[in-house]
């Protein structure tokens, strides 16, 4: 097995776990969000689609880099904008907006 | 250059854990969402700087054309968030799927059976997570019919198509010169997400929507075994793990497995209807009536479901919850699990509603507390509060944890009429001696509600 897939699937490892901890800590009044947010965050992925799209290799995965920037860009600009009203709705009762 | 770059990425990696940390609480929540745009950001503007990037028009056209497509999807009414969340998992699948498919054609003829293999278990993933999640979004915009689609020896089909794409792979491991094989897996692939997700019912969507939440946060951490990008791994392995998490709470709210989701639609299943037939006897009320119990009461229970969505109600709702809350009556809302088409749904609808998120209990939070209600008011939810789910062996829903709505002095139901909930199933909370049921459509009871207390007052 390659050296690379190794040190990947040890930080792959890693961040499962530490992601099962952080998210059973999130309240249930939260999921929506929760859902929204890791969705902007998985949209990460569009820096894997600048470069594939950029070192204009060949024609087919140039173009199909170039979508797949697109889908995912509109993930992450959608899913925090999203996230970000979800999170403005959610007022404690105390603090009573006039 | 590249360091500088490396290091953004391991900033990003940062601001995405503490984003999901700040999460844990609304308090802290707004916090977490701005470290993760930080975070997102500096690493998409790190990358354009990334040496192997030289032709910048059309990523730069792309971007904004992402941008012009996620700004209107962020903009959406809090309703339709369930076909929006379905659609941008369908939106990351394909480009983690575009990707490895474009690693594929860069590479073939020259991959190692190791790396076709993986490109291969992420395309595939991909794909599939790219139809299903297409389905569910057509589902829950109503576009595809909501009940689930089942046909006999559905399940033996569907394992076939995924056993046949997996089979392709593996030919491809041996021969990765042959794209047509890989055309075909991906072909195979697409097909399987169709009919992974049609079988499934409306109810079953809070369930299916956190699964391809979790299919498509794996897609994108293989991509990253795939390029070896420790980012996408990280970005990946929390998105997976989130949705995971949210799928096992959702099959736990509804008592169920989760091949039972997944290879048992819940239509399907029709025991017990004998008990149907029998003539029973439902006492309803009018708004005056229901008025006069909740002006009488000193603590009052609203359980909402998937029916005050449709009904677009919850901004009655609230009107309700003020006009009781004047009187000096105690009010929380008790909200199930799986109440809605996605995790978190009805918190959503009701905190956009201006509700205060403090009064918004979860089931375990509100069960203790149904025996001290004067007065438990259902609005559009049905099986989540079956006391059968606690008593009868024979029910479909038994032991699936319920709102003990039946324990407070007085149960009132919104309902359009007397028909079975979703899943098909009676109801023996309508019967009982304690229950009055509401008949009407959930927005115009309530405001008949809230108008008879405004009036009855003063």
């Amino acid at each position: 097995m390659p050296a690379d897939f190794i040190s990947s699937l040890f930080v792959f490892i890693l961040a499962g776990f530490l992601g099962f901890e952080l998210i059973k800590r999130v309240s249930p009044l939260l999921h929506t969000p929760l859902m929204s947010l890791t969705n902007a965050l998985d949209a990460i992925v569009v820096v894997a689609a600048i470069i594939i799209a950029g070192r204009h290799e060949t024609k087919l995965s140039t173009l199909l880099g170039l979508i797949a920037v697109a889908a995912s860009f509109s993930n992450m600009v959608g899913g925090f904008l999203i996230t970000d009203r979800m999170l403005h709705m959610f007022r404690a009762g105390k603090a009573k907006k006039p | 250059m590249q360091q500088l770059i490396d290091f953004s990425y391991i900033a990003a990696v940062v601001g995405f854990i503490l984003a999901l940390k700040w999460l844990s609480s609304p308090v802290s929540a707004m916090r977490g969402v701005l470290i993760g745009e930080i975070a997102s950001g500096v690493a998409v503007l790190a990358t354009l700087f990334d040496p192997q990037v030289t032709h910048y028009k059309w990523i730069i056209i792309t971007l904004i054309i992402g941008a012009a497509i996620g700004i209107p999807l962020g903009l959406v009414k809090m309703t339709a968030v369930p076909q929006r969340t379905a659609l941008s998992h369908a939106f990351g699948a394909l480009s983690a799927a575009l990707i490895g498919i474009g690693e594929y054609y860069v590479g073939t003829p020259h991959l190692t059976k190791f790396e076709m293999l993986e490109i291969g278990l992420e395309v595939i993933i991909g794909s599939l997570t790219f139809t299903g999640s297409l389905i569910a979004a057509g589902k829950l915009q109503e576009i595809l019919p909501q009940r689930p689609i089942t046909y006999k020896g559905q399940n033996v089909v569907s394992l076939s198509t995924l056993g046949a794409a997996v089979v392709l792979m593996l030919m491809l491991m041996v021969h990765p010169e042959y794209t047509h094989l890989f055309q075909a897996m991906i072909l195979v692939a697409l097909l399987f997400g169709v009919m992974l997700v049609t079988p499934i019912g409306g109810a079953d969507m809070p369930t299916v929507i956190s699964l391809l939440n979790s299919y498509a946060g794996f897609s994108a951490a293989l991509l990253g075994f795939v390029l070896n990008s420790k980012v996408l791994v990280v970005a990946g392995a929390l998105d997976g793990a989130s949705g995971f998490i949210l799928s096992v709470i959702m099959c736990k709210a509804m008592n169920r497995s989760f091949t039972n989701v997944l290879f048992g639609a819940f239509g399907q299943v029709q025991v017990s209807a004998g008990k149907a037939t029998e003539e029973r006897t439902v006492r309803s009320a009018t708004p005056e009536e229901a008025a006069a119990i909740l002006a009488a009461a000193n603590k009052v229970v609203i359980v909402p479901g998937y029916g005050m969505a449709v009904a677009q109600a919850q901004h009655k709702v609230r009107e309700l919850f003020d006009g009781v809350t004047k009187r000096g009556i105690d009010v929380k809302f008790g909200i199930h699990p799986v109440a809605g088409r996605m995790p978190g749904h009805m918190n959503v609808l009701l905190a956009e509603a201006d509700i205060p998120y403090d009064k918004l209990l979860d089931m375990d939070e509100i069960n203790g507390e149904f025996p001290q209600t004067d007065v438990a008011l259902v609005i559009g939810a049905n099986d989540v509060t079956n006391p059968a789910a606690r008593t009868d062996s024979s029910s479909p829903i038994f032991g699936m944890p319920i709102l003990d709505v039946d324990k407070a002095r007085t149960v009132m139901v919104i309902k359009r009429s007397m028909g079975a909930g979703f899943a098909g199933i009676e109801n023996p909370l309508y019967y009982m001696d304690k229950t009055l049921m509401l008949f009407g459509d959930a927005k115009n009871f309530v405001g008949a509600i809230v108008r008879e207390l405004a009036g009855g007052h003063e």
